[in-house]
């Protein structure tokens, strides 16, 4: 609630939770599953994207294949989020990095395992694939 | 392309405002925009909106339409501009480009956000998704605040740049608010009151962050020939547009210690304009987060990458510094609403250039009389810098 001592008229309330296609990432969210984190890569000029891309923007085509991460990543940087949104409300305060992998792709995720005064920019992480306790396909760093 | 000038300006007050909608708030920047320029509603001929929370954290879908009506401007082209939190400047450069194109003769640029409607954590949980909310948002839940944590995290692990650096930032801007009657946050804070603040996302603590605002600024813009007609007495030309933007997933940003859209916007404004920072008087800067004000510094060329923190601690930004940047307080202490910031940077620009009416504690002493806003949106996804001159 918004708290205002001003006289107001409350809006009609609507829930909205739009449906997200992924078809053509579908590998990705079912490679979650079976523990590996798949990026695409083009076929024409060779890019590599995470998050995993359907399309080549930089030679136009749309044959692009998956190729399996390795999991050796660097922390750039990180933030540790204490005043959650809202539908963040139910996890205890998290940390969130920014990985670089060995192949020279980013990776932004939860970084756990660690206490906060451990990490550091720079130090040395390890990139896996989970499942979450709710059910959602996701992945984090932790300790390599 | 034409020469154009802005020939009014307004500014509502800003702050929690449940005592008005989106429209009679709207007013409230409109009406002495008008006034000041000397002409009626019905003389403007292209309105350009910038607004980001319609539908989402205040209500009406549609605001330019309903401000629009409110205002007496129906009949005017119309439209809204989305670019985050540069909407306002994304607004202002449509108005020009109407008029330097020679569509129009008086145009305007209108902010008007309101983010107090809806209760904080959903206010947060909207702007933390303002980002690539699939890949970002959606199993990660980062926050606006973490955002600009990330490039804080990464800038003092690069230059070592401290926190007591960042708190500096929102001491200045207090100062300045302090003697802002408009801004929302009127408060003298120290560097002890900063670093004893809660956190929010490490290393930014509650008072390196700015309030969640509702605001409105109004900005009329006209051609040469109608600066002539009107025999307006101080015009403030726009010497310079510059724009660029960075991508949706902070994970393809090439670093973390600047923002490329200000560096390459900065650069095409003062080409635009043929001038170089040195001959810059006076600045506002996008300093949503403490974070980001000595981000700007280094990005549009105020000082070398690297020595914002420096340029901070020197008090080079103050009055009587190199080059004072935001003297209304900033977005820190004046507060943003997200949509209006960028108008409202335009609004203190010309208040500042034409001499008259700012509070004489914070004005700034005038050698080339050009003045610069630098407006990020989102974090770095979008820049617009616009620069003025009497
Ligand atoms: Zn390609």
């Amino acid at each position: 609630m918004p708290s205002t001592s001003m006289p107001v008229i409350k809006s009609r309330p609507i829930t909205i939770a739009p449906e997200i296609p992924i078809s053509k990432t579908l590998k990705f969210w079912e490679g979650l599953k079976q523990g590996k984190v798949y990026a695409t890569k083009c076929k024409g000029c060779g890019k590599l994207y995470f998050p995993p891309s359907a399309d080549c923007p930089e030679c136009l085509l749309t044959e692009l294949e998956w190729v399996e991460l390795s999991n050796e990543a660097e922390v750039e940087t990180f933030t540790h989020v204490v005043i959650r949104p809202t539908t963040f409300q139910q996890y205890k305060p998290y940390t969130v990095a920014i990985g670089k992998l060995k192949e020279g792709v980013k990776v932004l995720a939860w970084l756990t395992g660690f206490k906060l005064s451990e990490i550091k920019v720079g130090m040395k992480v390890k990139l896996v694939a989970k499942v979450t306790p709710e059910g959602n396909p996701t992945y984090e760093f932790v300790p390599p | 392309m034409r020469k154009v000038a802005v020939i009014g300006v307004g500014n509502s007050k800003f702050g929690v405002r449940n005592d008005v909608t989106i429209s009679e708030l709207a007013f409230e920047a409109v009406k002495p925009s008008l006034e000041d320029a000397g002409i009626g509603a019905k003389d403007v001929e292209f309105v350009a909106l910038g607004s980001v929370g319609a539908g989402a954290w205040y209500e009406e879908l549609l605001p330019a339409v309903v401000t629009s009506e409110y205002c007496g401007l129906t009949r005017a082209g119309l439209v809204r501009c989305e670019a985050a939190c540069a909407s306002g400047s994304a607004a202002f450069f449509t108005a020009y480009a109407a008029i330097a194109s020679g569509h129009a003769d008086i145009a305007m640029a209108l902010g008007a956000e309101k983010m107090r409607e809806i209760d904080t954590p959903t206010s947060m949980e909207w702007i933390g998704r303002a980002g690539y909310y699939f890949w970002e948002f959606h199993n990660f839940g980062l926050t606006f605040p973490a955002y600009y944590a990330l490039y804080a995290n990464a800038h003092m692990a690069k230059y070592g740049t401290t926190e007591e650096d960042l708190a500096l930032v929102a001491v200045k801007n207090h100062k300045y608010g302090a003697m802002n009657p408009i801004a929302q946050l009127k408060n003298r804070i120290t560097v002890d009151d900063v670093l004893a603040s809660m956190v929010i996302a490490s290393p930014l603590k509650l008072y390196d962050c700015c309030p969640m605002t509702d605001g409105a600024a109004s900005i009329v813009l006209a051609s040469e020939e109608k600066v002539k007609e009107l025999k307006v007495d101080t015009p403030v030309w726009v010497a310079g547009i510059g724009y660029s933007s960075g991508t949706a997933n902070l994970s393809k940003r090439p670093d973390f210690v600047g923002l490329e859209a200000s560096v390459l916007a900065s650069q095409r404004a003062y080409k635009a304009a043929g001038i170089t920072p040195s001959q810059v008087d006076f600045a506002e800067v996008h300093d949503c987060f403490t974070i980001a004000e000595i981000l700007a510094y280094e990005d549009i060329g105020l000082c070398a990458k690297g020595e914002g923190a420096k340029l901070i601690r020197e008090g080079q930004t103050e009055i009587g510094g190199r080059i004072p940047v935001n003297m209304d307080g900033g977005l820190k202490s004046k507060g943003h609403p997200i949509g209006t910031t960028g108008c409202s940077m335009i609004y203190e620009l010309t208040r500042q250039l034409r001499e008259e009416a700012v509070e004489k504690t914070r004005q700034v002493p005038l050698k080339n009389y050009v003045g610069l806003a630098h407006n990020v949106g989102g974090t770095g996804h979008y820049c617009y810098v616009t620069i003025l001159k009497r």
